[in-house]
């Protein structure tokens, strides 16, 4: 509070002193004028002084009431008083009184102020750590890492639009691992994305790590999507909401530079294309279905390490059908919820001379709550590889997850996978998340 | 391509700065499309709005509104509704803001001419003071978002969606003012009654599972002297209700009021040892079929508690 009164004394003095110092060398008669001036510019500016120490002392008493009526930090005086304090050494002394400084008691206010920290946006850092024993030739998973941290910040921009950010450390280092506004105010039921994002390629590949339902993503991602950085790209996003009060439909094109672990173009040109449809149904109030075809086009390179002797800008397209279903009845909500999903994954990829390899993959995976802490589920894998499509891996995978509560889960899952080559591993992965700070709700 | 990318983010700002101006447009003549949060809220919108309004409810009266499934067929609702009336103090934290994001509704935004927060003119308790941690459990920073539970804070959020029912629809502010005037006097008369039945049970103790009734004991002067929950969203652990068990032994409590969303196993563990009564009590119109509007809750609410009270011999 004394710190505005503070400023608003430096702001005077400022203005006061640069006076001073242009008349200081002129000679004695006019000086008399000059000083003469010079009171009366003292006078006006404590008269001023005095209005303005009148006028905050009134907006410091109503500031004071309403954060004692909100019962919160002192984030609106402070803030008030910086910008008030501005205004005061630019010397627009007047307009500073008309400014209501303290907001209307019927802003409505999604987070109301609690500290000096009001617009910084929500911060949240999510800690995922990653145990594997047992056997598996070909993988290079060490016993234990800390796979990912991530870091988020989220917050609306301004009336149009928001941004999230989310900000990846892994072992191989630091990434923007998704960076992009939303406009949020487009006429047509559209939403525009401009930024870094995971692409809507089906399900699993626009989840982040800590939001899988297991410790690790299946084969088919693995093989023919990605792995885990999937298919994330700068771009573009556009989505539109069909009318109609029956069916969610959702439409959405997208089209990305061509510099992820799926698609990597040679030149401006060869840019990457995601289209998506979804539609959702309820189908009682507990239980709804979840149906999507996804569609991506672009240009690849093919390691030389490979066989046919690498190559680059070649054509690959993917096309996947994702369905969901949920169950999870309302009185029981906290207790009891079961997700069967399962995604089918096409893989066409060039590979030089007019050769095509067309390969399929897929998985089906359940998780069923059957306690308030505790999900247990499994999961069936089957896929093929991208540049040898008779090259089949499956395997399955049973999981058991603790959730202490929101913000930590434990979980264990049993693994098996049989690789074409006619090996087999055989894996226990151990996984915490926990996350501390805000961290936004995720789409449905 | 880089031209057709180009012209598509033009058409995109200018979409951007129409529909600023598009919001400011003449209201619409329709019945006024309302959704809320809760089925609380949209009882009371129903009071005021009458026909003049629709009214469209996310959360079930039986329902914990903490945990709603933030669901694409909300979105539905939200995209072509014109007033989104939402409880707030974090309550919707969960589930609500992705959905407002997919909304495609700039009305509805936070800060929009479409978004009601009904807790900004009501009374709010539970306000943490000094620093607070997760350590503490699931607290609302900005206090509890039960609010609802007091019949004075129905009548101010019921004023609230007729000043804002108005604004959207000024033609039809004169129906709205007398819906209002209406709910209030039946409001006022209901509150009688409750007043006088829960007379009797002034400084009545009970335990609760969650902290849900701050706002409706404080009415009505009862006293909660533990919860079931060792700590706001955190699921009872054997040494707290030990605890609890001897308080309720020592204090001679009889009553632990449960909402119908939660197990009622350790309630009934609890109330054999401690020789009292689990009481299943909705919070919210809808969490069972007799609670159909708000006054009708609070019927009910009271009905049962004082039932209960003398049940197990309470009149103090």
């Amino acid at each position: 509070m004394r710190c505005v009164r503070v400023l608003t004394v430096i702001g005077v003095c400022l203005a006061a002193a640069v006076p001073v110092a242009a008349q200081s060398p002129v000679s004695p008669p006019a000086a008399e004028t000059a000083q003469q001036a010079l009171r009366d510019e003292l006078d006006r500016l404590r008269r001023e002084f005095e209005v303005i120490r009148k006028q905050y002392d009134e907006r410091l008493l109503a500031l004071e009431q309403r954060v004692s009526e909100l019962g919160q930090g002192p984030s609106a005086p402070s803030g008030t008083a910086g910008t008030a304090g501005a205004t005061g050494t630019t010397g627009t002394i007047g307009t500073a009184g008309t400014q209501d400084p303290v907001p209307a008691p019927q802003t409505p206010a999604a987070a109301p102020p609690q500290s000096s920290k009001v617009f910084n946006p929500d911060i949240s850092v999510i800690g995922n750590f990653l145990g594997v024993a047992g056997k598996n030739d070909q993988s290079t998973q060490p016993a234990m890492q800390m796979s990912e941290v991530e870091a988020a910040f989220q917050a609306i921009v301004d009336p149009y639009a928001r941004a999230d950010f989310f900000l990846a450390a892994s072992p191989e280092g630091l990434e923007v691992e998704e960076g992009y506004i939303t406009f949020t105010s487009l006429p047509a039921r559209l939403l525009l994305k401009a930024g870094k994002m995971r692409a809507q390629f089906g399900k699993v590949n626009t989840l982040h790590t800590h939001a899988m339902p297991t410790a690790d993503r299946p084969l088919v991602t693995e093989n023919l999507v990605g792995g885990e950085e999937g298919l994330s790209d700068a771009g573009l996003s556009l989505s539109h909401l069909v009318n109609n009060p029956h069916l969610f439909l959702e439409l959405t094109g997208e089209v990305y530079g061509g510099t992820s672990a799926v698609f990597q173009s040679q030149q401006r040109s060869d840019l990457t294309y995601v289209g998506r449809v979804r539609a959702f149904r309820d189908l009682t109030e507990a239980t709804n279905i979840d149906l999507g075809v996804s569609f991506a086009t672009g240009a690849t390179n093919i390691p030389s390490a490979l066989p046919t002797g690498g190559s680059a800008g070649l054509d690959k397209q993917l096309f996947g059908i994702d369905a969901s279903f949920r169950y999870r009845p309302l009185r029981r909500a906290i207790y009891q919820r079961l997700n069967v999903r399962t995604e089918l994954i096409w893989s066409r990829q060039d590979t030089g001379d007019d050769l095509r390899e067309s390969a399929f993959g897929f998985y089906t995976l359940g998780d069923y709550q059957f306690a308030r802490r505790w999900y247990i589920g499994g999961r069936v894998d089957r896929s093929g590889r991208t540049l040898d499509a008779s090259a089949i891996d499956t395997g399955g995978s049973v999981f058991l997850t603790f959730w202490p509560t929101e913000f930590s889960q434990v979980r264990g899952q049993y693994r098996r996978i049989n690789f074409a080559e006619g090996t087999n591993a055989n894996e226990f992965l151990f996984q915490v998340n926990f996350s501390i700070g805000a961290h936004g709700a995720h789409v449905f | 391509m880089g031209a057709r990318i180009l012209s598509m983010l033009t058409v995109a700002g200018l979409a951007v700065a129409a529909s600023g101006t598009a919001s400011a447009a003449s209201p619409p003549a329709a019945p006024l499309k309302v959704v809320a949060t809760t089925e609380d809220l949209g009882s009371l919108a129903r009071e005021v709005g009458g026909d003049k309004v629709t009214v469209d409810v996310f959360s079930r009266g039986y329902q914990d509104p903490h945990v709603v499934d933030p669901k694409p067929s909300f979105i539905l609702k939200l995209v072509s509704a014109d007033l989104l009336i939402v409880v707030g103090r974090e309550l919707e934290i969960g589930w609500l803001p992705p959905l407002l994001t997919q909304s495609r509704n700039a009305k509805l935004q936070p800060g929009g001419q479409g978004h009601l927060d009904a807790s900004q003119n009501v009374k709010i308790l539970d306000i943490p003071a000094g620093q607070i941690t997760r350590a503490m459990g699931d607290v609302h920073p900005s206090g509890n978002p039960h609010y609802w539970l007091d019949p004075d804070n129905g009548r101010l959020i019921a004023q609230a969606m007729k000043d804002k029912f108005s604004q959207l629809a000024p033609a039809d502010a004169a129906y709205f003012a007398q819906r209002y005037a209406d709910f209030d006097r039946r409001l006022t008369e209901a509150q009688k009654r409750w007043d006088a039945a829960m007379a009797p049970f002034k400084g009545a103790k009970i335990v609760t599972y969650h902290r849900s009734w701050p706002n409706f004991v404080d009415h009505f002067g009862l006293n909660v002297i533990g919860y079931v929950e060792p700590k706001p969203g955190i699921p009872p652990s054997p040494s707290h209700t030990i605890d609890l068990i001897r308080e309720m032994k020592a204090q001679q409590v009889k009553v632990i009021l449960v909402e119908p969303y939660w197990d009622l196993r350790t309630p009934q563990a609890i109330a054999r040892d401690a020789g009292g009564e689990v009481l299943v009590m909705p919070p919210s119109v809808g969490g069972v079929p007799e609670a159909k509007d708000y006054i009708a809750l609070f019927d009910f609410d009271v009905n049962l508690l004082v039932a209960t009270f003398k049940k197990v011999g309470i009149s103090r």
